[in-house]
């Protein structure tokens, strides 16, 4: 039986994910969980972020990909996980840029 | 997340099975639920069986209170081609762009040459051999399309074993009829024989080859979102 093949494997978030705390890097998850009217990624998509800030895949089209990432230096330092919300409503997601009229929850887990 | 839990659910979807990663947002307890190993009897066995067909993540509160996220993966479509003829030639690009890992299986080498089909992994051996390697599953549709029924007979009964989410065979009504009694005559129910498209592809009055791949290219596509799977899984 065949598997994935590479090309899919490269681009593969949670693929990447293993390959890096394999490598030693500490490493948080997000998550989007939900989303409320236009949001450019789906329930299930994923991020991952490393403790330098280094980050790959997507939570949003750009979004709040830069929020998302400096929570996930914060939870990769205290461990902790957590839920965050962007919507149009918010100052934060407004300032960073969710303009698109959607709100996301991304939950942001390290990966021990 | 554990790491050996995310090892554990990229082994899954390397190897082509499903899996549900259920995570408790409020706790950040997790477990993993692989469809192969079953779940009659867990707690969340109805949800757990509708994601399984759906494909869909998403978030489950609790009666009781408490957020479940069930992170569903299930693997990307895949097409078998029987016949590696003028049509195959027309729907190999098309499915790639549809986002379909396609294959194509005929043991007339004349026909399936890399030269006609540059890219495509080719079997140029009889079903028989070549299903057992391709390896068919659930979330694997299959067409016949050599209208030879030495070659197509098998592959069809292969396929409805496994129960491919899309089975189709070209074929007039009459050369379907003959072909059920066949099939039948060789030990395949009733309820299975009729799941077989046939004649293959939607009714939008195809006819060159080309014509003919984007239908049955749309009936497997409307196949797979009838079953509810997701294209998108695991980003």
């Amino acid at each position: 039986m065949e598997t994935v093949t590479s090309s899919e494997r490269v681009l593969d978030v949670l693929a990447t994910a293993e390959g890096w705390r394999g490598s030693g890097r500490d490493v948080a998850i997000a998550t989007v969980m939900e989303t409320w009217g236009s949001a450019p990624r789906p329930v299930g998509s994923h991020l991952v972020v490393d403790s330098e800030g280094n980050f790959e895949g997507s939570v949003s089209g750009g979004c709040v990909e830069g929020a998302v990432v400096a929570e996930a230096v914060d939870v990769i330092a205290d461990g902790k996980p957590r839920m965050l919300e962007f919507g149009v409503a918010d100052e934060t997601a407004w300032r960073v840029g969710l303009s698109c009229g959607g709100r996301i929850r991304v939950y942001v887990e390290k990966l021990d | 997340m554990k790491l050996e839990t995310l090892k554990r659910l990229n082994t899954a979807r390397d190897a082509r099975e499903a899996a549900i990663l259920i995570t408790d947002v409020t706790t950040g307890d997790e477990r993993l639920v692989l469809e192969k190993d079953g779940y009659a009897g867990d707690p969340l066995e109805e949800e757990l069986g509708k994601r399984f067909r759906s494909g869909g993540s998403g978030m489950v509160r609790q009666p009781e209170g408490g957020d479940l996220f069930f992170t569903v993966s299930v693997p990307p479509p895949r097409l078998v081609v029987v016949g590696a003829v003028h049509i195959s030639q027309a729907l190999a690009p098309m499915a790639r762009i549809a986002g379909f890992d396609m294959s194509i299986v005929d043991p007339r080498t004349a026909f399936a040459s890399e030269e006609r089909f540059p890219d495509v992994p080719l079997y140029a051996e009889w079903p028989d051999v070549a299903i057992p390697k391709v390896g068919l599953d659930r979330f694997t549709a299959l067409a016949a399309l050599t209208h030879d029924p030495k070659i197509d007979d098998g592959a069809l009964t292969a396929a409805l074993a496994a129960g491919c989410f899309y089975v189709g065979a070209l074929g007039s009504r009459k050369t379907h009829g003959k072909r059920l009694e066949r099939l039948r005559a060789a030990g395949v129910d009733d309820a299975a024989l009729e799941t077989i498209h046939a004649p293959i592809g939607l009714a939008i009055g195809a006819r060159s080859p080309a014509e003919i791949a984007v239908a049955i290219l749309a009936e497997v596509i409307g196949a797979l979102r009838r079953r509810g799977m997701a294209g998108e899984t695991v980003a």
